[in-house]
Order: C-alpha cells, then structure tokens, then sequence
C-alpha cells in the first residue's frame, strides 16, 4: 500500500490540528505545538507547513473570523480531512506494530549499580 | 470586540514590504496573524521588544513558498507577445491606409511643424554656438568704450593707437595676451600673375596663439618677422592650388613683398573672425606707415581694435573696472569732455548681446533667438494640435470599432496599446519625413539666414532631442483615444446610445482657437516687418542712386592720374562724372569733433561725421541742394569750403548757413553749401550732422556715375581698360551703389523672410488641421444633413450651418490676437527711430484674409455635404 509519508514536523502539525476542539487557525496551531514539543518554533514553519498540508490534502481550510486585532483580516481555520484522518490512522498503526515487536526485556530499562 | 489602540500597532513598512512578498493568496492571514501574535506581545512586555519581534518574525516568510505566486484560473491574455504585436502594427498600418487622407494630413502637418522646430533649433544653436571655435573663448575679450557726444552715451570697438602698449605697461597682470588689430580691410595680394582682393587684418604676433588657429601649415609663430603674412586656406588655395606656400612671396597692394609663413584652417562662418582671410603682422603697418609713430597726438584717433584674453584666474569684472580710466589718464585735457569710459566686453557676449544704449547693455541678437525660438515652439504647437485634434475628431467614429473589439474579447490593455502604436506610428513617419524636409530646406534657409549650418548627423544629442519629441508627441496625442475610447462600455456602444458629451468638443474648438491665434499673430507680424521695410525704403536718401558705382582703392595708381582717367573716360561716353571720397556714399567712416561754430556752448561735446572729398563729388552722386552751391574749381577759396547737410544746420542752430565761418582744429573753414541728408549707415536711424570738405590726397573710394545713354555693361567694359592701363598691379572691382544700399535691409528683410516662411507654414498647417476636423464634422452630420434636405434644407442654408461654428472660432481668434500683436509690434518697431506705425487696416485686412482662408477650407467640405444625395446618406443602417 502506498502511503504518502509525512514528515516529523508535519505529523505533529497534523495532530495538533486533528486534536483541537475549537477552531484551529494559525496562531493557535503555533502556541499547541511549542506547548506540546517544548521547542521555539517559528510561525511561519507552521504556516508553511499547515499550507503544505493543505496541498497534499490532510487539511482543508476556511476563511473567517475576523477581529479588530488582526487588523480586520479574517483567520483561516483548518480542519483535518478523511484523508489526513486515515493517514494518521496508518501512521499510528505501524507505530503500534513496530511497537508490539519489540521484546518485553527491552522495554525494562536496565538497572545497574556500577 | 476590542478595538486596537492607534500606537499599538506594528510597524507599518514591514507590512507594506509584506505586501509586496507574500503572494496574495496567503496575504490575509498570515498577516493578520502575525498582527495577533504581535497584540499579544505587546500586552505580554513593552512595544518595543514586540516591534522587534515582528519584524524578527515577519523576516521568516522571505522565503519562496510565501513568494511564489498562484498561478491563475484562467489563460492570460497577452498584451505584447511578438504575434500581438504584429497585429498592433498592421491594424494601425491598414487604419493608416484605409483613411488616406486623415493619414495624409496628420503626418504631413506634423513633420512640417517638426521640421520647423528643427531648423529653428539648428539656427537657434548655431547662435549660440558663435565663436566657440576659439579654445579660449571664456578668457577673451575685446576693449571697447562709452564716449559722450552730443549729449549721449555712444559705444564703439574702435580705440587709440597706444592703448595696446599702455595695458601692457601699466595694467599687465590681468592679461595673459594684449593684441592690437587693424580693422578687416580689402587688400590686393598678388603671387606672380594670379592677384585677388581679399580681407584682412594688421595684428599682433600674439595673435595666432589667442585665437588657438589651428595650423595647417607653418607655426603659429609665424607673424614674429615683420615682413610676413599667414593665409588661410581658402586664400592658400587660391594662391598654390595644393602646392606648399611656406617661404613663396606675395605682394600687398602692390606695394611690400612679404613671405608667406603660415596657413591655417579658414575661421567658421559663425565666428567673428570670418571675414579675417589672412593676417599681417603689425609691425608691417608701422612699417608701410611710417607717421603712425609721429602723430602729434597719438591718443585722439579711435582707430584700431583691441583684444586681451585674461590671465586663468582674472576676474574679467575686476579687470575691466581697473582699465575703466586709462584713456582718461592719456588723453588731453580738451578729450576729458568726451568721458571715455574704456571696458571689456567678454567674447561670449559680442555675437548676441553687443547692443548698447545710453552706456548700457541692452541685449542685441539675442532677441531673435528669443524670438525665433518662441515662432518655433508655437508652430510646433499648432502641429501637435493638429494632431490631437484630428485623433479626438476621428475618435468617435471609432467608438463603435471599440465596442466590437470589446465583444470579442479585447481587454483594455490591448486597445490602448493599439491606440498608442497607432499615434507612435504617425509621430514616427512624420519625424522621418522633417529629417527629410530639412535636408531638402536647409541650403535655402542658410541663404536666407546666412547661415552655413550643416545637418548633425552624427551629434546624439540631436537624435534625442527629435526621437524624444516625436515619443512625447505620441503619448500627448495619442493618449485621448487610448485612454478615453477604450474606456467606453461596449453595450452602449453597439446599442447607438453612445454619444459623446456637449463637451467632448470644446478642448477641440480651443485648440482650433490657439492654432489661429498664433497664425493671426504671425500673419500681422509679417506685415508689419515688411511695412517697415518699405517705409526705410521709401526714405528720401538725398542723392541718386542709379548707374552710381564704387570702386575701393588700395594703390595710389589711378590718383596719381586721376585727371586723365577722368578725361579719358569722360571723353569716351562711359561716364556722365567721376569723383574721389574718403568713404562710400552709403556709409560714413569718420567723424570729428574739431568744429566750432559762433554760439557754440564750449562745453559740448561734439561728434560730426565729415568726409573728405575730390572736385565733382557732389554731381557725381547727385547731391540736392537747399542754399548755397557745390565746390567749384572757379573758387581758390574753395580748400576750406565746407558742404553741410540740413541736420548739421539745424544742429547748430545757424539761421542763414551759407558764407557762415566756422573753425575746424582752430583753422577757418567757411560753410558753402546747405544740402539735403543723405542717408548714411541705417536707414532707421535719424540723420547726423555731416560735413564735406576737399581734399587733394587719395580717396579710399572712386565713384563713377555711369552715362546712362550708354548701356553699363558696355561703360564697365571702357572703364576696366582705362583703369588696367593706369593700375595694372590692382583687379578691377565695383560695386553698385543700389546693391550696397539694398544691403542695408538684409537684417531686416531676412527677418521679413523668415518669418513669411514660418507664417506661411503655420496658416497652412492650421488649415490642414481645420480641413480634417471638417470633414470630420461633415462626416458625423451626414444623416442629420439628409434629414434636413428631405425636409427642405438648402445647399445654401446646409453650407451655413457647417461653416458657422468655425467662422466664430476665427472670429474669437482674431479678437484676442490683435491686441497680443499689436503689443509686441508696437514694442519692436519702437526701436527703430525711424518707424511706421501700425494702422489699423493691417488688422482688417488679416482678419478678413483668415476668415476668406478659413471659409474656402471649411467650405469645401460642406459643400460637398450639403451636395450629397439624401437618399444615399439616409439608406445606409
């Protein structure tokens, strides 16, 4: 089965996405993803890659909402496709396997006393 | 919804540069959320680090994802692909052709008010450019002074003898050279058998290295011996064909053997120096006038030129102050009244600003640029009118042209473009066709305007000037059609319900009203000039002309045997009478200020022009005589008799002149005769104070009154072999009388000339204008004209109603030339002395000549309209 492969960056940009009850635009995406990675990442990394996304069609967009804040301009709110839904899927389940043939002693981290 | 305080904004450049970087489909929120994140830290620390932070961030999307642009929906459309172009230049090419005679009119108006504007600005820079020849023209100058006479200020070049070593001497550190110079005279150089009359000067060695000669043979040191001479080429031609002439002998005036040392380059025809066809040392004139070293009072006679080139660094201001005095140190007490005040004129200033009245400068030539300048850019003027108007006419039957393109699919770029290159095209083929005009005019406008001015080929700044113009031209021209036409919305047009407003036309009527503004203008200047002229003309000159001729000597031979020249000839039939004279009838070139009459105040200072003359003068010429009788040979007292003219009498306020005494330089001299002013110098100037004495030494002119039962050619013929038998070392030359005194209106009838020729193409390039906007007119109005001719109309009645608007256009035209040309008119004619006056039926008769003109071109269409067949006007739909 061909897959389409998704970079690391990509992967985690989609699970935020997929995660978010709200509207997920831009801005928000941005501050999940540093909460949840920990790293500083630039904004327009995000808009790249969010627009990447969209491109290869994990992700469709919508324009609305603006504020007073933003200038007037309106936000784009994204939303994971069934595509990216099933990619993710795919993703996970391979994770899953790999995960499963690891033997168990090798999970147990090693004690020493040295 | 909270609203954003004004400063807490980010700075706004960045989003400006954002704008152009960032495609426009990722624009709006990326934009607006880079503005969140910077709300947001603003409110987190101060605006400062926030501003800092949004352009940090902002830098990140310089990258080419953001850049690159979506590619659009649908195809383009091309608006300069080769294959557009292409059709661009065809359409407008069979638009040209399918309207030959609009085509006809635009592009033949317009090239000749471009080649006017160009042969102006030829001449205009040939002015100009007078005397840059010389290397140094920025550090020349020449001496010249204000003197006092008769209670005003005049101002001559010529000086005294010593004046050259005086500046030397005593105020030598402002001048690199000090030149003196003998005036440009005719001198017989003779090699052998080959002898010509040819001009030149007495002048300084220093002279050759002042005016940087460019040599084309010898050195420029070459006027250091005093028995040399340097040629110029043409002369050297003549001369020695292509043979070398350095070290040949050539005898002046049959008289001094000098050798020839130098050639040099001949001087431009728009330098000063043109007439200079070779040079003589100084020291030679000293030489062959031995009593220019004795003169009893070397500092009385103004008679030679001076020249100085200022040292680098010399103020010519300074200098010239510092000189103001030197002849009033010099001269003696008795001169003081005369006020010499000697000054420099700069080089840059003699061709065009040389004019000078009451002690100041007043312009000159420079008018003529102003003026020629001025006729050149309205002619241009009316030509681009003409243009635009023929555009703006034509556009509205193109209204419909543009509706069908826009159906099919053109865009408003394409039209314009269409639009432009068609104005581009005719300003193109127009500037071809005024290169060629002037080509084709150039010899016989440098005939009118004396002028030897050569078509610069090569010079860029030429091309861009021409190319540059006929651009502006274009996109003048064009730009109504292409910018307004193509605005047009094609469902009103195609619908009919299109019409172009009341006031579409009214740019057009006032076009049409400065086009015959300035044609009025022009039309009433040329009369007026030329009514001056023939006012000069028509001047009583106080002798007689006809069969009058002069001849200038240079060597004593035919005054050594003036009796039997004289018998001779007289005997022959050739001549009625013949007589020596100090100067030309037609000039005066002395004056004196030696005279005292009883009842003169001693203090005035006079200026009297007096020429020296032989027995017979005065039958000769034809003098008219008031009072009094001509010097006589019966009369022994007749050697200090004195012949004055009318003026002089006046002048001196003598109630019965005749048998008056009078001193000249402290000797009695007695007044014999009261004769009529004889018309000296200008023609435009009042008359002077003349006075005529005899003399018994050589006469610088023969004049011979030719028999004028005898035809002259027949009477020349004789008069040539007696003078060869007695002067065989001079060549036989004369003038007649008639043409030196015609050549007194040269200025004047070359300006008459210049401006016919450009009034002549203004009315014509108006009318061409008028013909086409007719037409035009007559084109529109042909339904509405058969309309009204079904319904009962006359040719007549049709004919008046097209002609009316343009009548009143004239009319309007007339009304706000005439003061405009009255003013300046006035003004120029108020130089002259001796003016016309304006009257009043100059103006009539231009107005009713332009509106004839006016009616014969409209006429033609409207009477073609209004004799068209209603049927056929009518049927087409």
């Amino acid at each position: 089965m061909k897959r389409t492969f998704l970079g690391e960056f990509e992967e985690i940009v989609l699970l935020v996405v997929a995660g978010c009850t709200g509207e997920a635009y831009g801005v928000t995406i941005w501050e999940r993803v540093q909460e949840y990675t920990g790293r500083s990442v630039s904004l327009s990394a995000v808009h790249a890659t969010l627009y990447r996304l969209e491109e290869k069609g994990f992700l469709t967009s919508e324009m609305g909402g603006a504020t007073a804040e933003r200038g007037g301009r309106r936000k784009r709110f994204f939303s994971m496709t069934n595509y990216g839904n099933r990619a993710l899927q795919e993703i996970n389940e391979i994770r899953q396997q790999l995960w499963q043939a690891i033997p168990a002693e090798k999970l147990q981290p090693k004690l020493s006393f040295s | 919804m909270e609203k954003a305080p004004q400063h807490n904004r980010p700075p706004r450049w960045v989003d400006r540069l954002l704008t152009i970087i960032i495609a426009p489909h990722f624009l709006e929120d990326i934009l607006g959320d880079l503005h969140e994140v910077y709300a947001l830290h603003a409110r987190q620390g101060n605006a400062r680090t926030a501003r800092l932070r949004y352009l940090l961030t902002s830098a990140r999307y310089v990258r080419p994802y953001f850049m690159k642009r979506k590619p659009r929906t649908y195809s383009p459309t091309y608006i300069f692909s080769p294959a557009m172009i292409k059709n661009y230049l065809k359409i407008s090419l069979r638009t040209l052709g399918k309207n030959k005679a609009y085509s006809f009119i635009n592009i033949t108006g317009l090239a000749m008010g471009m080649a006017v504007a160009i042969l102006i600005g030829l001449w205009i820079y040939d002015e100009l450019s007078f005397d840059r020849y010389f290397e140094n023209h920025d550090r020349i100058a020449q001496v010249w002074q204000h003197q006092t006479f008769n209670g005003q200020i005049g101002t001559q070049t010529s000086l005294p003898f010593p004046i050259g070593d005086e500046i030397r001497r005593n105020y030598g550190a402002d001048f690199k050279y000090v030149i003196m110079a003998s005036w440009n005279s005719w001198h017989i150089l003779a090699n052998g058998e080959k002898k010509f009359n040819k001009s030149g000067s007495y002048i300084e060695p220093e002279a050759p290295e002042m005016f940087s000669l460019r040599m084309l043979r010898g050195t420029r040191s070459g006027l250091k011996d005093p028995y040399s001479i340097m040629l110029s080429e043409s002369v050297a031609k003549a001369f020695f064909g292509d043979a070398d002439p350095i070290d040949k002998t050539i005898k002046i005036d049959n008289n001094l053997n000098v050798k020839v040392t130098g050639v040099y380059e001949d001087f431009p025809h728009n330098t000063t120096f043109r007439e200079m066809s070779f040079m003589m040392p100084w020291q030679l004139m000293i030489v062959a006038n031995p009593w220019l070293k004795t003169m009893e009072d070397p500092w009385r006679p103004n008679a030679y030129q001076t020249f100085v080139q200022l040292i680098d660094k010399a103020d010519i201001d300074q200098a010239s102050a510092r000189i103001k005095d030197i002849k009033k140190r010099n001269i003696n007490k008795e001169q003081l009244k005369y006020k010499p005040d000697v000054f420099l004129n700069p080089m840059s200033d003699w061709h065009l600003y040389s004019e000078f009245k009451e002690g100041r400068r007043v312009g000159g030539r420079i008018e003529f640029v102003w003026l020629f300048g001025t006729i050149g850019v309205f002619v241009l003027l009316l030509a681009c009118i003409n243009f635009m108007n023929l555009s703006t006419a034509r556009s509205e039957k193109r209204a419909k042209e543009v509706g069908i393109r826009k159906a099919v699919g053109s865009v408003r770029k394409q039209l314009i473009t269409q639009f432009f290159t068609e104005s581009f095209l005719v300003s193109g083929f127009a500037f071809s066709l005024s290169i060629a005009l002037v080509v084709l005019c150039l010899p016989l406008f440098n005939e009118v305007a004396d002028k030897k001015i050569a078509m610069p080929w090569a010079r860029p700044e030429f091309w861009l000037a021409g190319i540059g113009f006929s651009i502006v031209t274009a996109i003048i021209a064009g730009s109504y059609p292409a910018l307004y036409l193509s605005s047009f919305q094609p469902v009103k047009v195609l619908k009919g319900t299109f019409r172009a407003g009341r006031f579409a036309a009214v740019p057009r009527k006032v076009l049409v009203v400065v086009q015959f503004t300035v044609s009025i203008i022009l039309i009433i200047g040329t009369a007026v000039v030329f009514r001056q002229i023939q006012f000069a003309k028509n001047r009583p000159v106080g002798y007689s002309r006809d069969g009058l001729i002069s001849i200038f000597t240079s060597t004593g031979d035919i005054h050594k045997h003036f009796e039997a020249v004289r018998h001779d000839l007289k005997s022959s039939g050739a001549i009625v009478e013949m007589a020596e004279s100090g100067s030309p009838t037609t000039e005066t070139w002395s004056s004196t200020s030696g005279f005292e009459w009883k009842g003169k105040d001693p203090e005035q200072s006079v200026d009297f022009s007096f020429d020296e003359i032989s027995y017979d003068y005065g039958k000769t010429v034809g003098w008219q005589f008031v009072q009094g009788r001509d010097f006589s040979r019966e009369f022994a007292t007749d050697s200090v008799a004195l012949v004055v003219n009318e003026t002089a009498v006046k002048f001196m306020g003598m109630k019965n002149p005749v048998d008056q005494p009078m001193t000249w330089f402290k000797k009695p001299y007695k007044i014999v005769g009261v004769i009529k002013d004889i018309v000296v110098n200008s023609p435009y100037a009042p008359s002077r104070p003349q006075f005529f004495c005899l003399s018994s030494g050589q006469g610088n002119v023969i004049n011979i009154r030719l028999n004028p039962a005898v035809g002259s050619s027949a009477s020349l013929e004789k008069i040539k072999t007696v003078f060869e038998k007695h002067d065989p070392g001079s060549p036989f030359e004369y003038q007649f009388v008639d043409d030196v005194y015609a050549r007194k209106f040269f200025d004047e009838i070359r300006i008459g000339k210049l401006t016919t020729f450009f009034s002549i193409l203004a009315v014509l390039i108006s009318c061409l204008g008028l013909f086409g906007v007719a037409s035009f007119i007559a084109e529109q109005r042909t339904k509405e004209i058969g309309v009204r001719k079904v319904l009962g109309a006359t040719v007549l009645s049709v004919w008046g109603l097209l002609s009316r608007d343009f009548v009143m256009l004239v009319c309007i035209a007339f009304l706000i030339a005439t003061p405009g040309a009255y003013y300046f008119l006035n003004g120029w004619l108020q130089k002259y002395d001796y003016h016309t006056s304006i009257s009043w039926w100059i103006f009539a008769l231009t107005g009713l000549g332009t509106l004839l003109i006016t009616l014969l071109t409209v006429s033609f269409q409207a009477i073609r309209a209004a004799t068209m067949n209603p049927i056929r006007s009518l049927r087409s739909e």
